[in-house]
């Protein structure tokens, strides 16, 4: 890397490197169709290539490469879970994405700034304390913080002392950060692509073949593709797309929207979350102020923005920063989620044979991309879903056994 | 502004009303299998296209059905509860 980098910079003429190449003709066959070119579909091309030496490998994307939710979400990465199945696979996750530069050898911009969740009642402090303790358990830097470590960690907080929305103290996540979304997907999409994996953008599966329990092949506007193993990553679509194959995923789409301020000076240090007011605030490297809060109040397929919700942010976000109050929106933007009851996702089998799922991200799914990816991909060449996927299987629905994540998830991401 | 027009209290803002998911049948507890009880609490209609779901008009706790197109947003019909007894 810094050898090129020296070359490039010395170079007179600094050469532009096509890294995605444009999409090719679509064979009439590949060993793995992966459905859904956003970023958990391409960290899974990149490690089948990478370190399975699986290379027939087709991504088929309906729009433009990564334009779903990966290029939508307010890039919250994390680890403080609180169930010990869950914070042990995000914990990876938080590994994966500390490396993830080195490993595509594209700057995604890892900021490990932390993140502080904030309490303002005692009930959220007890939640606290538990997830405290369940991420030090599983070896994670999670922390409760009284007043004064939250001041310290964000001075300029209103902490609403004796008011109605006083800041009793927070959870510090030391390991949390914030990545460049879109640079994932292309880090992703440019390592698989030089190995051999084709991008197939504009194609979107129309329905799929199944023979006895087995996906024959998925046809797709550009004509029928055979696939010896498919996954479906199609983020928003989860639900529509594993319908197609005749699997009914325990999925309800709801649109969540975010927006981001004018840029400003660095101001922020950290990610800042409250969970009573559903707001959230970390500043982009741009300087700009991206503020997200919770889903939509209602099922709908729309990317569509409304003012409800927008007011709603802006409330959260001048309550806990009154200064922003003069502050301009520079853009508002929403992205179909496709949540699942217990706020896990579902990864392995379904229940046709060579039918993989990367689904039910929902809210919480970017952090994931790394390591949804690689140990999908280890699924899908061993056949065979290793211990660390297990507990989020879609049969845990059947048995009762759910991994209840919602409330460390609905404010925060 | 959305508006929502509550069959007891006319249009009024969405903002009034708290969704409550699709109708779902309630299965019968003396001969329902697990794997049928998991269907009825974790999966509800979710297919692009138009869905019966309860309603509450907060302020005045009423509950009411709608029917509303999932990808339009479009809400077609709203109606009171007796209407879906009736039916049954
Ligand atoms: C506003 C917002 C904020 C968020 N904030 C965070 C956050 O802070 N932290 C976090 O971890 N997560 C967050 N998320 C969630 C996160 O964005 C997603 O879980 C994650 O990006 C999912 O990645 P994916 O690759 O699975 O899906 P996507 O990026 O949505 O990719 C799926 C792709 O499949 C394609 N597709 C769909 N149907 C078909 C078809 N029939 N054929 C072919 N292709 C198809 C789509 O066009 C799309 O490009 C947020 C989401 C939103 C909307």
């Amino acid at each position: 890397m810094p050898l090129r980098l020296l070359k490039y910079g010395l170079s007179r003429d600094y050469p532009v490197s096509g890294d995605i190449p444009a999409t090719p003709e679509l064979k009439p066959a590949y060993d793995v169709v992966i459905i859904g070119g956003g970023g958990h579909g391409l960290s899974c091309a990149h490690h089948l290539a990478k370190y399975h030496g699986i290379k027939s490998v087709a991504v088929l994307e309906k729009g433009y490469l990564a334009g779903g939710n990966t290029a939508r979400n307010t890039t919250t990465i994390r680890s403080n879970y609180i169930t010990p199945e869950g914070i042990a696979f995000y914990k990876e996750g938080v590994e994966l994405f500390e490396r993830l530069s080195q490993e595509l050898d594209f700057n995604v911009m890892f900021s490990q700034r932390g993140q502080l969740t904030l309490a303002h009642t005692e009930a959220t402090m007890r939640s606290f304390h538990l997830r405290a303790e369940m991420g030090k358990h599983m070896g994670t830097r999670t922390e409760v913080v009284d007043q004064k470590g939250v001041e310290e960690l964000c001075p300029l907080l209103n902490m609403d002392y004796g008011g109605p929305l006083e800041i009793l103290g927070g959870l510090w996540h030391a390991d949390g950060g914030t990545a460049r979304h879109d640079a994932v997907a292309w880090g992703y999409a440019a390592q698989a692509s030089r190995r051999g994996v084709e991008i197939h953008q504009r194609t979107e599966v129309q329905g799929f073949e199944v023979v006895g329990d087995r996906v024959q092949a998925v046809n797709t506007n550009r004509g029928r593709v055979a696939c010896g193993q498919v996954l479906i990553a199609t983020g928003g679509m989860n639900y529509d797309v594993a319908l197609m194959a005749g699997v009914e995923l325990p999925i309800r789409c709801y649109p969540l929207q975010a927006m981001v301020t004018q840029p400003l000076k660095p101001w922020l240090n950290t990610l800042v979350s409250s969970v009573s007011l559903h707001t959230y605030l970390v500043q982009s490297s741009r300087g700009e102020v991206v503020i997200g809060g919770g889903s939509d109040p209602y099922q709908l397929y729309s990317t569509r923005s409304t003012l409800d919700m927008k007011e709603h942010l802006a409330e959260g976000a001048v309550h806990l920063f009154p200064f922003l109050q003069g502050v301009r929106l520079l853009r508002q933007w929403a992205g179909i989620t496709d949540m699942t009851p217990d706020y896990s996702p579902i990864m392995g089998a379904s229940p046709l044979a060579n039918l993989w799922l990367d689904c039910g991200w929902g809210t919480w799914g970017f952090k994931a991309t790394p390591v949804a990816g690689k140990r999908m991909a280890q699924t899908i060449a061993d056949g065979r879903v290793p211990d660390i996927l297990k507990p989020f299987a879609l049969e845990r629905f059947e048995t009762f056994q759910l991994l209840n994540e919602m409330g460390a998830t609905a404010a925060s991401h | 502004m959305k508006l929502l027009t509550c069959p007891m209290n006319g249009p009024r803002n969405i903002d009034e009303f708290q969704s409550f998911g699709p109708v779902r049948a309630r299965p019968d507890p003396n001969a329902t299998a697990d794997r049928d009880w998991s269907r009825h609490l974790f999966r509800a209609e979710n297919r692009k296209g138009v869905v019966v779901e309860w309603w509450r008009h907060v302020p005045s706790n009423y509950f009411f059905l709608a029917e509303r197109d999932l990808v339009s947003n479009e809400i077609l019909r709203t109606f009171d509860a007796s209407e879906l007894r009736d039916r049954a």
